[in-house]
């Protein structure tokens, strides 16, 4: 079970606690939180599943490298983190 | 109607009309998010909000307690582009099918309930049949092949920012589109067809100056006691059809300027209009520093400018396409700046009070 944290301001718009969840892959990951936080998809996700452009998720600390299709693995011990992006000063 | 909503860069604002004839800021909601617009449903008093938070997406909220409780409800989805697919516009730059901003939404008629149309950046009208819980997109429009000329105007990316339905026929509906051009459907989306015939876009090359494509309308608005009667605030100026948006007169001769962004009309006289003019492109800025509104009761023969209550000089305020609104009386007008003021006149815009100098910048205003 990894387990998955969300920027404090996501929480004014989505209460969404940390939570830990099954998946090898981030996209499974993500998907097993959106299964807790319906309505969480669609501020991490656009419409075509692909990462946000001004969102991040990090894995143990490293960015994942595929945005779009979020395929980069997870292991039961990995930390997941959804942060924002630095953007606009 | 005794009631502002004040769409901003940092909130949806209410004020209100005291017993007095005060008017004052009451309220807030979302403060410190990005509210693109809200709109009010005739058919059963619903408020929308949209937002943009930039980070998150654009959201879409509804109340039914008139801002004391907001769900949150669906959004319009871009349809998957092709595997490989990069969409660009006429000028090469890269479109994103992706949904960034609501620029307008507008209830279906009495005679359709549920129906809700919203158009977006870039360049997408969606419908929702059941108030906004699931939207589908027009694909009509989106498919058809002269959107891609299409540019941006407003923003970025070209957005459709008056979607207008007909009140003798649910099933006509006219968009405009900056830049892009005005299209009308008359089976409810499934075919459409441009008609700009007699705008005029001197920015564009000699060869386009009068393309339906070309056209950039800031804002477009039919009169709804006469029907017939549309007014658009276009890049070029000011223009007008008075054969259901099907040709266009230029109206020219506008002092101080016939540039601007907003423009409304008086809900049963057809020949009272109201704009806020502006230098044009290279500055955007009120002429002489001055804010003034821009009214004619002849058609746009002749204009008088209305200045009495407005600063007159060392302003700067620019107001954009949706924020400046006419209540259903005719008589109240309001207006909001990109500099966070905001004006009210009880008298069509004879006299005006500042109702706020410090908001947030303004995108929008709706009086209900």
């Amino acid at each position: 079970m990894s387990r998955v944290a969300f920027t404090r301001n996501l929480q004014r718009h989505v209460a969404c606690p940390p939570c830990t969840v099954e998946g090898a892959t981030v996209q499974e990951s993500l998907e097993a939180a959106f299964a807790l936080y319906p309505r969480l998809r669609g501020y991490v996700l656009d419409e075509h599943g692909a990462l946000r452009f001004h969102m991040a998720v990090f894995v143990d600390g490293v960015p994942v490298a595929d945005r779009r299709g979020l395929t980069d693995p997870v292991s039961a011990a990995s930390e997941i983190y959804v942060m924002q992006t630095l953007s606009g000063g | 109607m005794d009631q502002l909503l004040i769409s901003t860069r940092k909130g949806l604002f209410s004020a209100r009309r005291t017993a007095r004839g005060v008017w004052d800021l009451e309220a807030v909601s979302f403060l410190g998010d990005n509210v693109s617009l809200a709109m009010q449903d005739p058919r059963d008093g619903t408020w929308y909000a949209a937002l943009d938070h930039g980070h998150f997406g654009a959201k879409l909220h509804r109340s039914k307690d008139r801002g004391a409780t907001w769900e949150e409800i669906g959004v319009p989805a871009y349809p998957t582009p092709p595997e490989g697919h990069v969409e660009r516009d006429f000028l090469g730059r890269e479109i994103p099918w992706r949904l960034m901003r609501f620029w307008c939404l507008t209830p279906g008629l009495a005679s359709q309930p549920g129906l809700l149309w919203a158009g977006t950046l870039p360049g997408g009208l969606f419908w929702s049949e059941d108030l906004g819980a699931t939207w589908q997109m027009v694909e009509a429009l989106w498919n058809m092949p002269e959107r891609r000329k299409w540019a941006g105007g407003g923003a970025d990316v070209p957005g459709i920012h008056s979607v207008v339905v007909d009140p003798r026929d649910g099933n006509h509906v006219v968009v405009a589109v900056s830049s892009g051009g005005v299209w009308h459907t008359r089976d409810c989306g499934k075919t459409w067809s441009a008609h700009t015939k007699g705008m005029r876009a001197d920015y564009a090359p000699p060869e386009l100056v009068e393309a339906p494509e070309s056209q950039d309308p800031h804002r477009m608005v039919q009169c709804p006691g006469a029907p017939d009667t549309w007014w658009i605030q276009h890049h070029n100026g000011i223009f007008r059809s008075t054969d259901g948006a099907m040709t266009w007169t230029e109206i020219t001769d506008v002092k101080p300027s016939v540039f601007g962004f907003p423009v409304v009309v008086h809900p049963k006289d057809p020949d009272t209009a109201w704009f806020v003019p502006a230098i044009k492109d290279e500055r955007r800025i009120p002429a002489e520093g001055r804010v003034v509104v821009n009214r004619t009761r002849d058609g746009g023969r002749t204009f008088e400018t209305l200045e009495r209550g407005l600063p007159r000089s060392w302003a700067y305020d620019l107001v954009y396409r949706h924020a400046l609104d006419l209540d259903t009386t005719g008589e109240r007008l309001a207006f909001g700046s990109t500099t966070g003021s905001v004006w009210i006149s009880e008298n069509q815009g004879d006299d005006w009070i500042t109702l706020a100098e410090h908001l947030p910048p303004v995108h929008a205003v709706l009086f209900v």
